[in-house]
C-alpha cells in the first residue's frame, strides 16, 4: 500500500500552498548564502574592527533568524512555546557571552 | 481510535509529522530540548570567548585559521540546511522516494562537512603542533568546535539509521515525525555554526 | 501491564514489573524512595559533621575525612535528594492535577530516574576509595589538585544524575504543555502545576551550564587540557561562573516546586481559595528569570570589580520583592479562613517564618560591600539552611503528609507527625539559628575545627545539639512511614475532603490509566467547582472508549548500566589503559539499547472498553 501511497495525488490546494512556502524558502537560502559573503569579504578586506565586528554579529544574527523563522518555522502557528523557549535560550546566550568576556578576569 | 499509523490517502494529513499526538510531542520535545542546547553552546562560547588569547606562546588565532576552507564548510553546511528543507517539503506531499533522496543529499554534505573538519583539526594539529592540550586556547577551541562536530556526526547517523529503517516501509505517521524532528536538529547544528564562523574564525582574524 | 493490580504476582514479577515501568506513578514513588535512601545518607553524613563540631579541637574524625563529609553533605543533599524527591512528588502529582494519563515521554522519564539512581550511586561508591573533597561548589583549582578519584567520581556521577534532571525537565514541560484535560487553561492549573512547569525551565536552562562545566572539569582532570590551568593560559574563575550560572537557578528549582506545595495545603485546610492567584504565577515567572541574573553574588570577593558586583547585589535584592508577594499571598489565603491544623498544615505554617527568616539574611547577603565580612562564614551556611531546610525540606515534608493518602490510599499517623514535626522544627532552629551568630563572629566554613575560648564553643555545642533533635524527627518520620504501611486508615478519593484540584477526584491510589474518562475542567479548582454546585464528580469530556498507554521497557535500565560501566572507565583509564574497555563496552552497550530503542516499533498498548468497564473507575 505504501507504493500506492507515494504516487497518489493529494489535495491541489495544499500542494500549491507547500509550493509557495518552499519558493521562499530558496529565497531566505539566497540571503543567507549573500550575508555569509558579505560576511567573509569584510573580514578578507580587513576592514577596521571597531565597525566589523558589530557588523558580522548582525548578519549572524540576521542569519539565524532566517534558520529559526522560515527553515525551522518559528514564524508559524503552532510555534508560540517553542519561540519563548528558543528567546528564553538567546537571552541567556547573550548574558553568558557578556559575562565571560567582560568579567571574568580581574 | 485507530491502531495503525499508515496515511489515509482520502485525508492526507497537512503536516504527517505532527498528525499524531506522539508526533505533537516529539515535535515540542524536540523544541524544548533545543532550548537547553543553546545554553549548552552558549557556555561553550564563553569559555572559548574567554580563553581565545590564552596561546601559552603558541599560535595565535590569526597564525592559525585558514578562511578559505571555513568558507567550504559554511557553504557545505549551509546547503545541506536547504537539502534537508526540501525533504521536508516532499514529507508534506507525501512523496516517500523523494523525501529519501533530499535526505540522503543532506547526509552527503554532512559528511563533506565532518570530512573538511577532520581534516582542518589534523592540519593544526601536524602543521603547527596545536592541540587540546598545548594551551587553554587549543583546549576551548577543540571543545567548542568539536562539541559541535560531534553533533553533527549525532546528526549522520541519526538520519542514516532512520533512512535505512524506514527505506522499506515508507512514510507513515510513526515515522513522519522521526524525520522532521531531524530535521530541525540539523538546523540548529546550521545555527550553532553560523556563530562558529562569525565568533571564531572571523572575529579570529580580525582581533 | 495492562492487567489490574488486584491479582496477586510472584516477586520477580514484581520487580520486573518496577525495573520496567514507565508509569509516571511508579517512577514517581522510584524517586522518592531513593532520594529519601540518599536524604538519610546524607544527614549521617551532616550529623558526623556536627559531632566533629561539638568541642573545640575535637578529634572525631580526621582533616581530610571532614573536607570528604562536607563535601559529600552538600552534594547528596541537593543533587541527589532535595531534587529527586521533589522530582518524585511532581511525577506522581502533576499530570494527575493536569488530567493526564501519563507524561509525554514515558520511556524517557523511567530513563531519566535510572540515570539519577545510578549517578547517586556512582558517586557515594567514591567512599571506599576516597570521596570527593573539594566542597560541593568543587572550585578550581582546588578540585584539579587534589589527588586520588575523589573528584572524577564527582564529575561523572553528576554527570549521569544531570543527565536524567535534564530530561526530566524537558518531559514535564512538554506534558504540560500538550497535554492538560479539556478545558484545563494555563490559567486554570494549580500552582504546583505551575512551579512544576517553571522549575522545568529553570532546570532546561541551567543544567547545561553544569554539563559543561563538568565536561572541562573531566576534560581537564583525565585528559590533560588547560581549561583551569593557569600555567598554560586558563583561568579558574570559569568553573565558578559555569558552576553559578547553573547554581543559582539550581536553589531556585529547589524553592518554587516547594511553593507549589504550600499554595496547595493553605488552600486545602483553610477552605479558601488562594489569594491572588494570578500575582502567584506571575511572582514564579519573576522570581525565575530574577533567578538567572544573579548568579555572580556568590563570587562578590572573587574580584570582578564594583560595577559587576553592584549589578548583581540590586538583581539579587530585587529577588525579595516576588518572594515577598508569595509569603502575603499565602498570609491572606489563611486571614480568615476556617483552618484546620494538622502535620501537612503545621510543616507549611513553620515555613513562612523559618523561610522569611532565610530570605532576610540572604538580602544582607546581596549587600555586595556586606558580604565580604560574610563570605565563606557560617553565616552563609545559616543563611542557605534556613531556605533550603526551612523551605525545601519543610515543603517536601508538608507534601508527603499532604499526598501521602493519594500516592499510597493511606495516612499518615497524625500524633507521629507531630512528634516529628515539633522535634525537627525546635532542631532546626537550635542547629542553624545560632550559626548566624558563629559567623559573624568570624568562624569560617569547611574548617575540620575550631579553638578554645574563642566564643565559639557554646554555640557549637548548641547547634550540634539540634542536629540531634532533628535526628531524631526524621527517625520518628520513618516510623510513621512503616507503621502508616501496615496499619494506616485508608483513604477515600477526597481524603481531606476539601480537595479542590483534580487529583482529588480520582481513586487513592489511582488506578495506572489515572482517568477512566477525561475529566472536564469548568475553572479554577474543578473539583471545588463541582462542589458548590452540589455534584459529586467531575463531569466527563469524553465517552467511556479504549485507553492508550506506552509500554513498560528495561531499556532505559539496561542503557543506564552502560553509561555507569562508560563512566567508571572514564575514571579509571588516567592509570591504566585496560579502562578504556570499559569505556567502549559501557557505551556500546547504550548505543545499541539506543539502536533498539529506535530500529523496534513500540505503538504501546490499549485498555479495552470493556475492561474499563469491569473495573470501574
Ligand atoms: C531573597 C532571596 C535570596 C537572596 C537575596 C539570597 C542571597 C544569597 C547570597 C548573596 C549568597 C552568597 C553568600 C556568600 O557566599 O557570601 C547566597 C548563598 C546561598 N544561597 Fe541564597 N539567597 C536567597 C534565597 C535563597 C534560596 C531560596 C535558596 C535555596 C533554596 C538559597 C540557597 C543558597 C545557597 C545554597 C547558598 C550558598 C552556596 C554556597 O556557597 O555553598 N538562597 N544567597
Ligand atoms: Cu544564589
Amino acid at each position: 500500500m505504501t507504493d500506492e501511497m507515494s504516487t497518489r495525488k493529494i489535495n491541489s490546494f495544499q500542494k500549491q500552498k507547500n509550493k509557495q512556502e518552499m519558493q521562499r524558502m530558496v529565497v531566505s537560502f539566497a540571503l543567507m548564502i549573500i550575508f555569509t559573503l558579505i560576511a567573509f569579504a569584510l573580514v578578507m578586506l580587513e576592514v577596521p574592527s571597531t565597525y566589523v565586528i558589530p557588523i558580522i554579529l548582525l548578519l549572524a544574527f540576521v542569519q539565524v533568524g532566517f534558520q529559526f523563522f522560515y527553515f525551522m518555522h518559528l514564524k508559524d502557528k503552532g510555534h508560540e512555546v517553542p519561540s519563548q523557549i528558543i528567546y528564553g535560550g538567546v537571552f541567556i546566550t547573550v548574558m553568558v557571552a557578556l559575562t565571560f568576556t567582560v568579567i571574568t578576569w580581574w | 481510535m485507530s491502531h495503525d499509523h499508515s496515511i489515509d490517502p482520502k485525508s492526507m494529513p497537512k503536516d504527517p509529522s505532527k498528525a499524531t499526538t506522539e508526533g505533537k510531542h516529539k515535535f515540542m520535545g524536540l523544541w524544548i530540548f533545543l532550548g537547553g542546547e543553546t545554553v549548552l553552546f552558549a557556555c561553550l562560547f564563553g569559555t572559548y570567548l574567554a580563553l581565545r588569547n590564552s596561546n601559552a606562546g603558541g599560535p595565535t588565532t590569526q597564525e592559525l585559521y585558514g578562511l578559505g576552507l571555513v568558507f567550504l564548510m559554511t557553504v557545505l553546511l549551509l546547503t545541506s540546511s536547504l537539502t534537508s528543507v526540501y525533504a521536508i517539503y516532499h514529507m508534506k506531499n507525501n512523496d516517500f522516494k523523494k523525501m529519501q533522496l533530499w535526505m540522503g543529499i543532506t547526509a552527503l554534505l554532512g559528511i563533506g562537512f565532518l570530512a573538511c573538519e577532520i581534516y582542518e583539526f589534523a592540519h593544526y594539529i601536524h602543521g603547527y603542533g596545536f592541540t587540546f592540550r598545548s594551551s587553554a586556547f587549543g583546549s576551548s577551541f577543540y571543545a567548542l568546535v568539536g562539541f559541535h562536530g560531534g553533533h553533527v556526526a549525532f546528526g549522520l547517523s541519526w538520519i542514516i539509521t532512520l533512512m535505512v529503517r524506514n527505506a522499506k516501509r515508507g512514510l507513515d505517521l510513526y515515522n513522519a515525525p522521526k524525520f522532521n524532528t531531524f530535521a530541525l536538529y540539523w538546523h540548529f547544528i546550521d545555527v550553532v555554526w553560523v556563530f562558529i564562523f562569525t565568533v571564531v574564525y572571523l572575529m579570529g582574524m580580525v582581533s | 501491564m495492562g492487567m489490574t493490580s488486584a491479582q496477586k504476582r510472584g516477586f520477580g514479577a514484581t520487580l520486573w514489573d518496577w525495573l520496567t515501568t514507565v508509569d509516571h506513578k511508579k517512577i514517581g514513588i522510584l524517586y522518592l524512595a531513593g532520594g529519601g535512601f540518599f536524604f538519610l545518607l546524607g544527614g549521617l553524613e551532616a550529623v558526623i559533621i556536627r559531632i566533629q563540631l561539638m568541642s573545640p579541637e575535637n578529634n572525631f574524625i580526621s582533616a581530610g575525612l571532614y573536607n570528604e563529609m562536607i563535601t559529600m553533605h552538600g552534594t547528596t543533599m541537593i543533587f541527589l535528594a532535595a531534587m529527586p524527591i521533589l522530582l518524585g512528588l511532581m511525577n506522581f502529582i502533576m499530570p494527575l492535577q493536569i488530567g493526564a494519563r501519563d507524561v509525554a515521554f514515558p520511556f524517557l522519564n523511567s530513563l531519566g530516574f535510572w540515570l539519577f539512581l545510578f549517578g547517586g550511586v556512582l558517586l557515594n561508591l567514591s567512599w571506599f576509595t576516597g570521596a570527593p573533597d573539594a566542597g560541593w561548589t568543587n572550585y578550581a583549582p582546588l578540585s584539579i589538585q587534589s589527588p586520588g578519584h575523589g573528584i572524577d567520581f564527582y564529575i561523572m556521577g553528576l554527570q549521569l544524575s544531570g543527565a536524567g534532571t535534564l530530561m526530566g525537565g524537558i518531559n514535564f514541560i512538554v506534558t504540560i504543555v500538550l497535554m492538560r484535560a479539556p478545558g484545563m487553561t494555563y490559567m486554570r492549573m494549580p500552582l504546583f502545576t505551575w512551579t512544576t512547569f517553571v522549575a522545568s525551565i529553570l532546570i532546561l536552562f541551567a543544567f547545561p551550564a553544569l554539563t559543561v562545566g563538568l565536561f572541562l572539569m573531566m576534560f581537564d582532570r583525565m585528559f590533560g587540557s588547560a581549561f583551569f590551568d593557569a600555567a598554560l593560559g586558563g583561568n579558574a574563575v570559569i568553573w565558578q561562573h559555569l558552576f553559578w550560572i547553573f547554581g543559582h537557578p539550581e536553589v531556585y528549582i529547589l524553592i518554587l516546586p516547594v511553593f507549589g506545595v504550600f499554595s496547595e495545603v493553605f488552600p486545602t485546610f483553610a477552605k479558601k481559595r488562594l489569594f491572588g492567584y494570578t500575582a502567584m504565577v506571575f511572582a514564579t515567572f519573576l522570581i525565575a528569570f530574577l533567578g538567572f541574573m544573579v548568579w555572580a553574588h556568590h563570587m562578590f570577593t572573587v574580584g570582578l570589580g564594583p560595577v559587576a558586583n553592584s549589578i548583581f547585589a540590586v538583581a539579587t535584592m530585587a529577588i525579595a520583592v516576588p518572594t515577598g508577594i508569595k509569603i502575603f499571598n499565602w498570609l491572606f489565603t489563611l486571614w480568615g479562613g476556617s483552618i484546620k491544623i494538622n502535620t501537612a498544615m503545621l510543616w507549611s505554617l513553620a515555613f513562612i517564618p523559618s523561610f522569611t527568616i532565610g530570605g532576610m539574611t540572604g538580602v544582607m547577603l546581596a549587600s555586595a560591600v556586606a558580604d565580604y565580612q560574610y563570605h565563606d562564614s557560617y553565616f552563609v551556611i545559616g543563611h542557605f539552611h534556613y531556605v533550603i531546610v526551612g523551605g525545601t525540606v519543610f515543603g517536601i515534608l508538608a507534601g508527603l503528609h499532604y499526598w501521602w493518602p493519594k500516592m499510597f490510599g493511606k495516612y499518615l499517623h497524625e500524633g507521629l507527625g507531630q512528634i516529628s514535626f515539633w522535634t525537627f522544627f525546635v532542631g532546626f532552629h537550635l542547629t542553624f539559628f545560632i550559626q548566624h551568630f558563629l559567623g559573624l563572629m568570624g568562624m569560617p566554613r569547611r574548617y575540620w575545627v575550631f579553638l578554645e575560648n574563642q566564643g565559639l564553643d557554646t554555640g557549637n555545642l548548641i547547634s550540634s545539639i539540634g542536629a540531634f533533635f532533628m535526628s531524631f524527627g526524621v527517625i520518628v518520620f520513618l516510623i510513621n512511614i512503616i507503621y502508616t504501611t501496615i496499619k494506616g486508615k485508608k483513604a477515600p478519593r477526597d481524603a481531606w475532603g476539601s480537595g479542590r484540584t483534580l487529583e482529588w477526584t480520582i481513586s487513592s491510589p489511582p488506578v495506572h490509566y489515572n482517568f477512566k474518562q477525561l475529566p472536564l475542567v469548568r475553572g479554577l479548582d474543578p473539583l471545588w467547582i463541582e462542589k458548590t454546585e452540589g455534584n459529586e464528580k467531575m463531569t466527563p469530556a469524553e465517552p467511556v472508549d479504549e485507553i492508550h498507554m506506552p509500554n513498560g521497557s528495561i531499556l532505559p535500565l539496561i542503557m543506564t548500566i552502560g553509561f555507569t560501566i562508560a563512566s567508571y572507565g572514564f575514571i579509571y583509564q588516567t592509570g591504566n589503559k585496560y579502562w578504556l574497555i570499559a569505556v567502549y563496552s559501557g557505551i556500546a552497550i547504550a548505543l545499541i539499547c539506543m539502536l533498539t530503542r529506535s530500529l523496534k516499533d513500540d505503538h504501546g498498548h490499549h485498555i479495552s472498553k470493556e475492561e474499563l468497564e469491569r473495573v470501574g473507575d
